[in-house]
């Protein structure tokens, strides 16, 4: 469920194929995402979440997984 | 036309350079968001005078230095057109006084405006123009910012600001396909150069090269050209409108 809407929320944000996204892609290596992208994707995914992702948590993400999990460490849902 | 189906935010619209850019910009085709923030009167008749020529437009009040009136200001700026592909920061003003006379709270009055109203407008303004990977921001700076000038620290340094932060966000946005470039006027006839003394406006005179005073329009057209496809090439730039004061 979550790793569905993040799903998304890459999708939209980086404009890649939803068969892309894996637990395993990483955002940059992966992704194609740059650094504007990992900014744009955080706000996008605080919005969502409605949480706020400090950025020295946010400097420790890299792959989709990384964000799943930390999503559903900190959500408030 | 140039901007036919673009819509402009410009800021400090109501007077001097901000009103002549505001109707040069509508009549280039764009939508114009004809920003303000005391002058509601002289923001309307802007307005009208776009009308008159077929534009449209709309008077939105906002400080500013003020981030929630800025923020606002955005949110009734894409309801009504829905999206904005240019911001133009001009809205400016002066406090001035000799540094051993400066008072702290002119210090801050013209940073908070001149400075962090940029910084305010052009953060709300990329995080729409990222989305749609285009845009066009444009920050009015002065002569003053660049040769600094006795009597105006706090208004050189907020203009020195400006051209750095300029280029800042410049290397930001650029692989948004957003440019970002200043435009620094000389000594231009406003309100705001019909207060100082008619001794400061001869001594003016004599530094600048094409011996006049320029006009609003000059600035205008120099933004309308950075507002335009024409200038897709053209980022992080300070171009000078001084009658050749600055060489
Ligand atoms: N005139 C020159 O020779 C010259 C030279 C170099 C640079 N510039 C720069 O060009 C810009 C325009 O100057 P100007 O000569 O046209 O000045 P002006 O005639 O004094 O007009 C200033 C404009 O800024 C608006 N404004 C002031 N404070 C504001 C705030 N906190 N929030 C929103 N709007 C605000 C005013 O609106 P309200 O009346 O509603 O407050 C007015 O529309 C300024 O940035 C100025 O520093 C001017």
């Amino acid at each position: 469920m979550i790793f569905e809407k993040v799903r998304d929320i890459i999708v939209e944000q980086l404009g890649v194929d939803p068969e892309e996204v894996t637990l395993d892609s990483k955002f940059i290596d992966d992704l194609g995402a740059d650094s504007l992208d990992i900014v744009e994707l955080i706000m996008a995914l605080e919005e969502e979440f409605d949480m706020e992702i400090p950025d020295e948590d946010a400097e420790k993400i890299s792959t989709v997984g990384d964000v799943v999990e930390y999503i559903k460490a900190h959500s408030k849902e | 036309m140039e901007l036919e189906g673009r819509t402009a935010l410009v800021t400090g619209a109501s007077r001097g350079i901000g009103r002549a850019i505001a109707i040069y910009l509508a009549e280039l085709g764009a939508q114009v968001a004809v920003n303000y923030s005391s002058s509601e009167q002289r923001a309307i008749e802007v307005v009208e005078a776009i009308k008159e020529k077929g534009g449209r437009a709309i008077a939105v009040k906002a400080d500013v230095s003020n981030p929630q009136e800025v923020e606002a200001m955005f949110e009734k700026v894409l309801n009504e057109f829905g999206d904005l592909h240019i911001l133009v920061n001009n809205a400016g003003i002066t406090r001035d006084a000799l540094l051993i006379r400066m008072k702290q709270e002119d210090w801050d009055a013209v940073l908070d405006t001149n400075l962090k109203g940029v910084y305010n407008c052009s953060k709300a303004a990329a995080k729409i123009m990222i989305k749609k990977r285009r845009g066009k921001i444009i920050n009015i700076s002065s002569v003053v910012g660049v040769a600094g000038n006795a009597g105006q620290s706090n208004y050189a340094a907020a203009k020195a600001g400006v051209i750095g932060f300029s280029k800042a966000i410049a290397r930001e946005l650029a692989p948004r396909n957003i440019q970002v470039n200043v435009v620094a006027p000389g000594f231009i006839k406003t309100d705001m150069t019909a207060a100082l003394p008619e001794s400061i406006r001869q001594e003016m005179l004599k530094q600048i090269p094409l011996g006049r005073y320029g006009d609003p329009m000059d600035v205008a057209y120099v933004v309308g050209f950075l507002a335009s496809d024409k200038s897709q090439y053209i980022t992080g730039q300070v171009i000078h409108v001084d009658g050749g004061m600055i060489m």
